[in-house]
């Protein structure tokens, strides 16, 4: 059974229509990358997921409820989530930024401590340095890491990023990225991702959802995504070989 | 001889210091009490937001000799005396209250509460771990100003008997004794500095956190 299904969904606001009848089903342990460009849906494709908000009409179904069945917090607790800048609270220390949904979810204190530790340690970040700090004396690359761990932290079954790495430097993107690729291995976790970087897309999905204009244009794996006539499906793969071409050219 | 009168301003004075602190304090106890839950509700309603905040302003803007006079002959809460004066001063120190409760909170970063609601923190929970909190220095600037102006003003509420060191100044004013209106004018502005001061203390704490 999937673990998310979209079933004929549409996402209005007013009469702009955001999302028109999106038919999707996300596996277990893929990392399904929703690509598109700005004002596709992708972003509401993904915040339809945790109940975020509601379909105008259709359904989403997660675990096989749908999200108007879920209690939205319980939903949410189940799910983790990473946005741009980590979204941390500025006002708490890395420590209770990370531990936040096991004490609200009322794990013993020691319990909490030792996940907290054993997530710093998995992204790299010593417990010992960084534990006690707040978000503003870290980096953004940090910040962002930080951000996962959050997302892990109650070992949720499904994980969705918004655009997670968009603010951060290309270096660290990298870095970030190939983090990404590492956890994935390791955790086997359903993930959701969106962005607009194709070459992003390309690099972490499993498989790619195109949306354009609220319509899924393309859904197959990175290698399909390459042979696919669409034309928005071209339109993205024009930046890569143009990015690719420009590799090349470098190297000769 | 002239010690003699001094001795005088200080005994009464430190009873009219008391009745000073007890009509700020009450003002702003009370106009806290409404206009913080009143912030908290507002920022959830747009709408509502503007015309509570235009009818606050408006308010301000009504000379403070001329509000006391207006209270005195309404039945119930008017009439000569403390309590209204703490009516009065509470009206006046409700808008910057309200404002700055409605700024502090719609000035949370939107990132920061919506990554509080997809961790499934329920609206209470936000309020309390996330809004509140990061809120906090900028309410705590609204309580300053209205401190600060609240002591100012309370002066004048000697004017409907309702005492504080307004008593020294009006008379002072009246026998053209200007011992008896420095004796008023000095512990009021020392009053306003202080509290200032110890305001402003604790708003650069939270800010730290």
């Amino acid at each position: 059974m999937s673990v998310v299904e979209f079933r004929d969904v549409q996402f209005r606001i007013g009469d702009r229509t955001i999302l028109n009848g999106l038919n999707l089903a996300i596996e277990a342990g893929e990392t399904l990358v929703l690509l598109g460009r700005s004002g596709s849906g992708k972003t509401t494709a993904l915040r339809l997921i945790n109940g975020m908000i509601m379909p105008t009409s259709g359904d989403v179904c997660v675990d096989g409820k749908t999200t108007a069945e879920w209690d939205r917090v319980q939903l949410r607790r189940g799910i983790g989530y990473v946005i741009q800048e980590g979204g941390l609270f500025p006002h708490f220390t890395i420590e209770r930024n990370i531990g936040l949904i096991p004490r609200l979810e009322k794990w013993p204190e020691g319990k909490i401590a030792e996940r907290v530790t054993t997530l710093l340690n998995s992204v790299n970040l010593p417990a010992a340095d960084f534990a006690k700090r707040l978000p503003r004396e870290l980096s953004g690359g940090q910040r962002q890491r930080v951000g996962v761990a959050r997302a892990l932290a109650a070992d949720p079954k499904i994980l969705l990023f918004d655009e997670p790495f968009g603010a951060l430097d290309p270096v660290t993107r990298l870095d970030l990225q190939r983090e990404f690729l590492r956890l994935r291995s390791e955790l086997g976790k359903t993930s959701v991702f969106v962005t607009h970087d194709v070459q992003e897309a390309m690099k972490l999905s499993t498989r790619i959802a195109l949306l354009h204009e609220g319509n899924l244009a393309f859904i197959g794996t990175p290698q399909e995504f390459e042979g696919s006539q669409h034309p928005e499906a071209r339109a993205f793969l024009d930046v890569l070989h143009s990015a690719i071409e420009m590799g090349a050219r470098r190297a000769q | 001889m002239l010690s003699d009168v001094l001795q005088d301003l200080l005994d009464e004075g430190v009873g009219l210091l008391g009745e000073h602190l007890v009509l700020v304090f009450s003002a702003i106890l009370i106009a806290s009490a409404i206009a913080i839950p009143a912030g908290l509700l507002l920022t959830q309603h747009p709408r509502a937001r503007s015309w509570a905040l235009g009818i606050a302003s408006v308010g301000q803007t009504i000379p403070s000799l001329a509000l006391f006079g207006f209270l005195i002959p309404i039945p119930f809460i008017g009439g000569i005396g403390q309590h209204t004066a703490i009516i009065a001063l509470v009206l006046y120190a409700l808008l910057p209250i309200l404002r700055n409760t409605v700024t502090g909170i719609l000035g949370v970063d939107p990132i920061v509460r919506d990554s509080a609601v997809a961790m499934g923190m329920t609206r209470a929970q936000i309020l309390r771990m996330i809004e509140l909190p990061l809120a906090a220095p900028t309410i705590i600037a609204g309580l300053r100003i209205a401190t600060v102006t609240t002591i100012g003003t309370a002066t004048i509420a000697a004017a409907i008997g309702a005492g504080g060191l307004g008593v020294f100044i009006f008379r002072g004013i009246a026998s053209v004794d200007k011992l008896q209106i420095l004796a008023g004018a000095i512990p009021a502005a020392l009053l306003a500095l202080a509290a200032d001061g110890a305001l402003g203390w604790v708003e650069k704490r939270w800010s730290a956190r």
